[in-house]
């Protein structure tokens, strides 16, 4: 943080049409590439920045990181706001350009992109400063008008007043002096005492143009003479164009060309319908002598032989050989976990236009630095030729954070082959999204727990087997001693205190499905495996499933504070009722992702033909410094939701290397009706602020399959559930 | 060249007939609010009314909507369920993504408009077959308990 200085960019050419303040903020060494972006035409010089006051009195927030749901940029712009001291009505949110020297990840170092629940907790202190800094050049710029002194002049809502005087300005009087003045170098952060736009409500940005149709996707932009691709994707990964005829295909009224890239055949026409009908009219030849063959089911042999040997030490503490030889109980379970998609509701898509000066990208984006590398190297410019426009995003679950930028560089590639005579709006329809690949990767575990004379845990064995999802992207070097830490996240930083334990991994690499993260990555099976065993033990030993996690949670006051206001407002150990002929249950289960911990407490009621409702979800949550707490509650409401899609629902299944699923109907999402109702309880904190867009993930499946296990006895240990198993 | 009235306003249009009216919406008429999500009538993105009754735009084909009112989520202000619908849905910051958003509102307010107090149980029965990635449901189930109590 400490190199980072803030530039008054007003300053470096005064904003003609916009009149205003602009602040921006530049790594020092930069500062000739800062000037050279300084003289760009007014419009991209705006952008360069995190905070623009027009003269207009409009307060714009320049949002680094994508909306995809989340609620980022009401939480940025929150952040502002609140040092600013504006009027939380008149803020509105841009998304900032492309431009990793402005724009970086703090927590991911000279990259720009978004992910792993790191908008707000990196963009704390910076926004922080921007909003501060912006407050003092109004203030000075108040102070001069006035003859007055600066500790004399408050602001409030929009307004710099001068009590003692009665004089007022609102921000947009005030923005051409406040460009003028000196950037002051260090700026005083608010008490968090005197917040008020922290940890209240704060309503989202974006609710109005979501709800008129207005908000602009990826999917809604219109160039002039864009042409529409949809591509014929190989049946099977791996597999590769031998020959196709297009005959029929250009036969088709719309449609203006067919190419080849290296990835199929694309069809291009005039709008969606007749690219989609050209497509579909292709005859392709494929070559797949190298696709990869292997279905689901020997995937699933191959990976509980690998568990039978010793994989890669990931983690090792105390002797578990000792341990286990000492038992006098050991317990032994093992978990399955398919394939998932991402399955936003906005399929992936992209527009990208070729001109003179380099390549102009709209998209839903989440992955800037190694995009804007990924397109430069294809077309042979620059990175900073790339030309990044960041829209709203349909949702994403990790699958724009796109560790090869694949569909992007498909859509450049058909965009190289045409020439770059038009625009083209690549669109993937769903079919082509879902069985495309870049799935949460399939995974085993096998656990066993040690179990002393005196019923004490005293050995933990986890062995797990998966791709690495790290492999192949920009931060394959994370990859130490064949340990992909995001393959044993949440498995190696288990928070209970078990003197002896063992972390394996098996990382198989002849599997060529395409696996990347899906919203919590790891989490989404350790806190399976973790959370349901530790409630095995629990029962193994005889002791309440909470009592035992806060005995061994001694060393982790953060987890079981968070645990017991979960238990607490989720009635834990009060009765359930169930009607006539059925079971009712209730499961518990903590998680720390992303530095944020989260416990649920899950209600359950299973009928006599095994079909199952979860009635309701409690969730606790600790997040440091609650910036929005509504969109804190709305996110974890949404992770219920979403975890128990895949819980219930979920599994993308290959048969002979073909996937079997390609839309909603065998890959189903989560109805309305089937929502719990979910609470959620924040603990108050005055820490930074840490990420909330997964963290309320992993804890869901393991509390319902333990309030499954309450109800019926019967333990759940593949995903998604055989309800069918719990028939009686 | 078909004939279509879009949000009480008339429009030729040249497409194949067998076009869905969905990317007639979206594509010749830039109409963007209406989503696809599916193609196959399996998530309510593409929810429209026709004549007033909600339809899956996606496996309507434009030939079938010839001579009747077409509104999409662009005129839905125009309709007092609709403004209530949507307030509600602000006040509630309902919207996450905001990509399934425009078809569960049309859905609400078709439901809104055959039923004022809809029950929780008639809210699953015209809400269920609008699919949310995110999840917004209990959102969406307290959103139009809130219109319905600005109706009343
Ligand atoms: S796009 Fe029409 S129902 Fe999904
Ligand atoms: S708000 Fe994202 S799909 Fe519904």
């Amino acid at each position: 943080m400490s190199q980072i200085v803030i530039e008054n960019l007003s300053r470096r050419r005064f904003l003609h049409g916009a009149g205003g303040l602009t602040l921006g903020f530049c790594i020092p060494g930069l500062a000739a590439a800062a000037a050279a972006v300084a003289k760009a035409p007014t419009a991209s010089f705006a952008a360069n920045a995190f905070l623009r006051i027009g003269a207009d009195n409009s307060v714009i927030v320049i949002a680094k990181h994508l909306e995809m749901g989340q609620g980022s940029h009401t939480g940025l712009a929150t952040i502002v706001a609140e040092e600013l001291d504006a009027d939380w009505k008149t803020v509105r949110v841009e998304g900032a350009p492309a431009d990793a020297r402005r724009y970086n990840n703090l927590n991911w170092g000279p990259m720009q992109g978004t992910g792993g629940s790191s908008a707000i907790a990196n963009s704390w202190e910076q926004l922080r400063q921007a909003g501060a800094t912006g407050r003092a050049m109004l203030v000075a710029a108040a102070a001069q008008r006035w003859r007055v002194g600066e500790a004399d002049i408050v602001v409030r809502d929009g307004v710099v007043s001068h009590p003692a005087s009665g004089r007022k300005a609102t921000f947009g009087e005030l923005a051409l002096d406040a460009a003028k003045q000196a950037v002051p170098t260090k700026v005083a952060l608010k008490d968090p005492k005197d917040f008020r736009l922290i940890g209240q409500q704060a309503n989202r940005r974006d609710s109005k143009d979501k709800t008129d149709g207005s908000a602009r996707f990826t999917q809604d932009v219109f160039l002039p003479g864009m042409l529409v691709a949809v591509v014929a994707h190989p049946p099977r990964f791996g597999a590769t164009v031998k020959s196709f005829d297009a005959s029929r295909a250009k036969a088709i009224k719309g449609v203006v060309d067919v190419v080849q890239i290296p990835g199929g055949v694309a069809v291009l026409a005039k709008d969606t319908w007749s690219a989609k009908k050209g497509r579909d009219a292709l005859a392709v030849d494929w070559d797949e002598s190298a696709a990869f063959k292997l279905g689901s089911d020997e995937i699933l042999a191959r990976y509980k032989e690998l568990a039978k040997t010793p994989g890669a030490v990931a983690k090792q503490a105390g002797d578990t050989n000792t341990a286990f030889a000492g038992a006098t109980k050991v317990l032994s379970a093992s978990y399955d976990f398919p394939y998932l998609a991402h399955a936003a509701m906005e399929p992936l898509n992209c527009v990208i236009r070729l001109g003179k000066d380099g390549c102009e990208v709209w998209n839903g984006e989440q992955m800037q630095t190694p995009d804007q590398h990924s397109l430069a190297q294809l077309f042979g410019i620059k990175p900073e030729q790339v030309k990044i426009n960041m829209l709203f995003a349909g949702g994403s679950f990790g699958r724009r954070a796109s560790k090869d930028s694949d569909y992007l560089l498909e859509a450049a590639q058909i965009v190289k082959a045409i020439a770059g005579r038009v625009p083209v709006k690549l669109v993937w329809l769903r079919e082509d999204d879902m069985g495309a690949g870049y799935y949460r990767p399939m995974f085993h575990h096998a656990l066993e727990a040690a179990i002393d004379s005196d019923g004490n845990l005293v050995g933990w064995r986890h062995r797990l087997v998966g791709q690495s999802i790290m492999a192949g992207s920009p931060m394959a070097a994370m990859i130490k001693n064949g340990i992909d830490p995001v393959s044993v996240e949440g498995a190696t930083n288990l928070p209970y205190a078990v003197p002896n334990l063992v972390v394996e991994l098996h990382t198989p690499t002849d599997i060529r499905v395409p696996v990347l993260w899906w919203r919590s990555v790891g989490s989404t099976h350790t806190a399976f495996s973790t959370e349901t065993f530790i409630d095995e033990v629990a029962a193994a030993t005889g002791k309440d499933p909470l009592a035992l996690r806060l005995q061994l949670l001694a060393e982790h006051p953060n987890h079981a504070r968070v645990l017991k206001l979960a238990a607490d407002k989720g009635d834990w150990g009060s009765p359930l009722k169930a009607n006539a002929g059925e079971r009712r249950g209730r499961g518990i289960a903590v998680h720390e992702s992303f530095r944020t911990i989260v416990a649920q407490v899950a209600e359950v009621t299973v009928k006599k033909d095994g079909s199952l409702k979860v009635d309701r979800v409690v969730c606790a949550v600790d997040c440091g410094t609650a910036v929005n707490p509504d969109n804190i509650r709305s996110q974890l409401e949404g992770s219920v939701g979403f975890a128990l899609s895949a819980a219930l629902h979920q599994q993308i299944t290959l048969k002979a290397g073909r996937v079997e699923q390609d839309n909603f109907d065998g890959f189903e999402l989560l109805r309305l009706n089937e929502m719990p109702a979910v609470e959620v309880h924040i603990v108050p904190s005055s820490a930074a602020p840490t990420g909330i867009g997964e963290p309320g993930v992993p804890p869901l499946a393991p509390a319902v399959a333990n309030a499954i296990a309450a109800a019926t006895g019967r333990r759940l240990r593949r995903m998604p559930f055989n309800t069918g198993e719990l028939a009686i | 060249m078909i004939k279509l009235n879009v949000n009480g306003k008339s429009h030729q249009v040249d497409v194949a007939p067998d076009t869905p009216l969905l990317w007639v919406l979206r594509d010749t008429l830039q109409l963007t609010g209406t989503k696809y999500g599916c193609g196959k009538g399996l998530c309510g993105a593409c929810t429209v009314y026709l004549d007033g009754a909600p339809a899956r735009s996606c496996s309507t084909a434009v030939s079938s909507a010839v001579g009747r009112r077409i509104t999409t989520i662009e005129a839905i202000d125009a309709d007092r369920i609709g403004k209530v619908v949507q307030a509600a849905w602000r006040k509630l910051d309902v919207v996450q993504c905001g990509y399934c958003q425009s078809g569960q509102i049309m859905s609400a307010v078709a439901l809104l408009a055959h039923k004022r107090q809809p029950s929780d149980a008639d809210i699953d029965a015209a809400m269920s077959g609008n699919l949310c990635r995110c999840a917004t449901y209990q959102r969406v189930r307290a959103a139009i308990h809130e219109a319905a109590k600005a109706l009343a």
